[in-house]
């Protein structure tokens, strides 16, 4: 009885099976032409996300960054001079790569030494100023080692300059940073051995709004006053608003207005731009 | 002579730069002669005579050169604690030459007659063009140098 049972239970299973596999396949071959075997459904994938490759995104949304030393300066001599200058400019970044940076990066730069061990000189520092047009650009680092401040010009262009490092990638409120000679060292002091801290080249130029503070007076040029047009002391901690008030004394308010000193760069940078450009990607 | 020195310095710092467009850019400028006499220096290494303190600092009474300027590998003559005492230029505030490091301060090591140095240790970097001044071997000073800029 028990046995017979079992004999119909697997005639009724592997008839149920049959059925199920008719089934199955008559779905699937009306569903779908190429398949024959029989598949358990399987489970929900949703479908895979579009990959968008936005090709206007690479070039259009790169900061825009046009080396100061490119620009011309207002003068009387021929254009010809800075356009040959300028080609010579190129020629040297194919070979050195001269990265985007401000005054308030910190650079580490290796230069070729003919007195130092190993022939190579390598140093890291944070960029105060930088100077200069066409081939002779310059650009000042300075740094506090074993309680000396060090500062070195380096030429952007020079054949000595073998790497150029941003360590750091800042701006910070002004573009001249020579008061910090005159700060507390702790402002000047960078770490010879810093890791170079990532960078986005699309996003805004990030800006470092510290104030700093100054060593007590002297200074070695008088920063309040408004030819320098600082933001980045703190003033308040070294002197009275009486002082201030008497530094506003050397204020040239006309100056603003004198359209004789105008120089607008605006159409010549984006001239100059689109030819670096150019030129660099060739 | 301070006071000729202290004027020249006013009016360096009063006269306003040539024709500058942009405010931004302003012209530091350097200081007329890099060491001469009379300039107070600060002595880097670690002899007794240049780190005991004295109620002078020690000034700059000759400088061995053709003019009285002073720059990196030259030597000058020093009134320390109340004694002379020969001594090498190793670093000005004077910018010079580009790729070649200012320091903040005015630094001298002590030296004998003979060119060897009194202490036993320099702290302060050295730049490295010091060892390129030619007539005189200041080997002795470059191997107690502890770092080079």
């Amino acid at each position: 009885m028990a046995a017979c049972a079992k004999g119909l239970d697997k005639c009724m299973f592997s008839l149920r099976l049959l059925r199920n596999l008719r089934l199955q396949n008559e779905r699937f071959i009306s569903t779908s032409l190429g398949r024959l075997a029989p598949k358990e459904p399987s489970k929900f994938t949703p479908p895979p996300k579009p990959v968008v490759i936005d090709k206007t995104q690479t070039v259009a949304s790169l900061r825009k960054f046009l080396s100061p030393e490119f620009i011309p300066p207002r003068q009387r001599t021929d254009p010809f001079k800075f356009a040959i200058e300028r080609k010579d400019m190129i020629r040297r970044r194919k070979v050195l790569n001269i990265p985007e940076f401000y005054a308030g990066c910190i650079l580490a730069v290796t230069m070729a030494d003919p007195n130092a061990s190993g022939k190579i000189n390598r140093f890291v520092g944070i960029c105060i100023q930088r100077g200069g047009k066409g081939l002779g650009a310059t650009f000042v680092l300075r740094n506090i080692i074993d309680n000396q401040g060090v500062e070195i010009c380096y030429e952007l262009y020079s054949p000595r300059v073998q790497k150029i490092d941003v360590l750091k990638f800042e701006k910070r409120l002004d573009d001249n940073l020579m008061y910090l000679r005159d700060a507390l060292t702790e402002y000047s002091t960078v770490d010879p051995d810093m890791k170079p801290v990532p960078y986005s080249s699309t996003d805004e130029v990030p800006v470092n709004k510290m104030k700093v503070r100054m060593r007590p007076k002297p200074w070695s040029k008088r920063w309040e006053r408004p030819k320098f047009n600082i933001q980045g002391i703190r003033f308040d901690l070294s002197l009275t608003p009486e002082k201030m008030e008497h530094a506003q004394k050397w204020a040239q308010p006309w100056r603003e207005y004198d359209m004789l000193k105008e120089y607008e760069t605006s159409k010549l940078e984006e001239e100059i731009l689109s030819e670096v450009q150019l030129e660099m990607s060739k | 002579m301070a006071l000729r020195l202290l004027s020249r310095s006013l009016t360096a710092l009063l006269v306003e730069s040539s024709s500058v467009i942009q405010p931004r850019t302003f012209s530091v400028s350097a200081v007329a002669a890099a060491i001469q006499k009379m300039t107070r220096v600060r002595v880097v290494d670690n002899s007794s005579l240049g780190n005991t303190p004295y109620h002078r600092a020690p000034k700059v009474i000759h400088v061995y050169t053709k003019n009285g300027v002073g720059k990196v590998g030259d030597r000058v003559l020093l009134a320390i604690k109340g004694q002379k005492k020969k001594a090498l230029i190793v670093g000005h505030k004077m910018p010079g030459a580009r790729m070649n490091p200012r320091f903040d301060s005015n630094n001298v090591v002590l030296i004998e007659d003979n060119g060897n140095p009194t202490g036993t240790r320099i702290k302060v970097p050295l730049p490295t063009h010091l060892r390129k001044v030619e007539g005189e071997d200041y080997s002795k000073v470059l191997a107690i140098a502890s770092s080079f800029v």
